[in-house]
């Protein structure tokens, strides 16, 4: 599988020439002896490296050399363990980059889902409108990339059945997500058609709450906490890697459980 | 300077190491065994070695990095001075990193290991009666540690102990890391929590052992020599051994 974190445009070659002088002094001595003394550094401090550049782009290179691992690892039939309705955590564990006095509600009557990208009919959508496409439910584990983790029970539109229902184009690359909170997230396509994904309209079998996404949120019970979206106001299939809001600062992509 | 009074006042292990010098500048020794000059730790050890206490260390470090933001011992925190990682971000991404370095190169050992035969050779047997002997002989400061080749019963029960924690944290790891398609995994270990709770006791097992073998490799730098060098040369050590041993007894 072609990284998504590759350019889809690379560099004109006669950046190559403007560099060359600095290209020269590179030296295979200096790359050892800077490798050398960053372990001694390492070792040393107690690692309290404040991530000089090569590190950085080796851990992300890394990294995303572990996304693909992990989209390989990624069965698109295999469900993960839901739980009895009686253990769903009532209510769900608020989080966020921001605090839980900070929620903006949204007002789900003047609310509206854009679509953009590789679908074919992009009108927007109203509450009313998605609620009336089939829905289901499961009871699943959230887990955060932090390690804690709760039992909470969703229920809405798979998102298979509305990028079907809109006409998306499902051998794209991945699925985009705005959100009224400014957290924009994406998924790979696998995922995004995998029967644990939903659009989520309710919690513990009420709509749900301002502060868990309200009117419409993505949950997934294959991916990891921050990889949904609360809030969604706009979606896009995409051949253009995304990105999202932890991504940009660090985090793996996939984040696939 | 003579040669010859001055390595009647050396000791035991000294003499031994002079004569395996020896060795190898003496025709007229015999046929050394087929076997003859492999060291005590074959350079694929050393390397493997060494790999393993970088990537351990980075595991551990970026591990405590990923701990702190949701602690499983109350008030048990690790200072940023202990963690890889300005905060989780690059905490997780050493740890991932470190991952594919400690999986692949714990499982060339492994392989390495049970193929030469020597993790046989040098762990098994245990003794009960040997663990205790050592134990007690530790307590009374009588630490024997003449021959490195030889571990006592304690160090190989300790080394078994660190690799079956290493194969641990793998296992737990994966089950943490990919709780869904590794599903079967964490129902194993009782759940996802308890998962991440025998990972973090993993580590602090390959901390504890950590701490005793650099203090004893310090205790003894020539071990920590060894694994740098090769360490004395077994076939001709054995031999050597033997009437050290059989000295020994004389006495």
């Amino acid at each position: 599988m072609r990284s998504p974190f590759r350019p889809d445009a690379v560099p004109d070659a006669a950046v190559l020439d403007d560099h060359k002088p600095l290209v020269r002094t590179l030296e295979r001595r200096g790359l050892i002896r800077g490798g050398l003394s960053l372990g001694a550094l390492v070792m040393l401090t107690g690692c309290d490296v404040k991530r000089p550049e090569a590190v950085e782009s080796a851990l992300l290179a890394l990294s995303r050399l572990t996304d693909d691992v992990q989209a390989l690892l990624f069965n698109p039939n295999r469900l993960a363990p839901t739980y009895p309705a009686s253990m769903i955590l009532r209510p769900p564990k608020f989080n966020a980059y921001y605090d839980v006095m900070d929620v903006k509600p949204v007002d789900g009557a003047t609310w509206r889902l854009d679509l953009s990208g590789l679908i074919a009919d992009k009108h927007p959508w109203t509450l009313s409108q998605l609620q009336a496409l089939p829905r289901s439910s499961m009871v699943i584990k959230h887990i955060c990339v932090e390690g804690w983790s709760y039992i909470g029970g969703w229920t809405g539109v798979p998102l298979r059945v509305f990028l079907e229902r809109v006409g998306a184009d499902l051998r794209a690359k991945y699925v985009a997500f705005k959100t009224a909170d400014d957290y924009p997230s994406s998924i790979d396509m696998a995922t995004a058609l995998h029967p644990q994904t939903l659009l989520a309209t309710q919690y513990g079998g009420d709509p749900l709450a301002d502060p868990f996404g309200y009117p419409v949120r993505l949950r997934m019970a294959t991916k990891l906490g921050y990889k949904n979206p609360k809030w969604i106001t706009a979606i896009e299939v995409t051949n253009t890697y995304p990105g999202g809001y932890w991504e940009t600062k660090g985090f793996s992509w996939f984040a696939g459980l | 300077m003579p040669s010859f009074p001055r390595r009647l006042r050396v000791t035991g292990h000294v003499e031994i190491e002079f004569m395996s010098q020896v060795k190898d500048e003496t025709p007229d020794m015999p046929a050394a065994p087929p076997q003859a000059g492999r060291r005590l730790h074959p350079l694929p050890i050393r390397v493997m070695h060494w790999i393993n206490a970088i990537v351990m260390l980075v595991m551990i470090t970026s591990g405590w990095g990923i701990y702190d933001d949701d602690v499983i011992i109350r008030g048990l925190h690790f200072s940023p001075f202990w963690r890889l990682g300005d905060w989780a971000a690059w905490s997780l991404n050493w740890h991932f990193a470190g991952m594919w370095f400690l999986g692949i190169n714990g499982l060339i050992y492994l392989i390495y290991g049970f193929a030469s035969g020597r993790l046989r050779e040098k762990l098994l047997p245990i003794r009960p009666s040997d663990v205790v002997r050592t134990v007690i002989d530790t307590l009374h400061f009588k630490i024997a540690h003449e021959d490195i080749t030889v571990y006592n019963a304690v160090q190989k029960l300790l080394y078994i102990v660190v690799i079956l924690a290493g194969i641990s944290q793998v296992v737990t790891g994966l089950a943490i890391w990919k709780p869904v398609q590794f599903s079967g995994l964490v129902w194993l270990f009782g759940g996802f929590q308890t998962a991440r709770v025998l990972h973090f006791a993993g580590m602090a097992v390959i901390v504890g052992f950590l701490v005793v073998h650099v203090a004893l490799a310090l205790l003894v730098p020539r071990t920590l020599w060894a694994m740098v060098t090769g360490g004395p040369h077994l076939a001709v050590r054995s031999r050597i051994r033997k009437g050290h041993a059989q000295r020994g007894h004389a006495t």
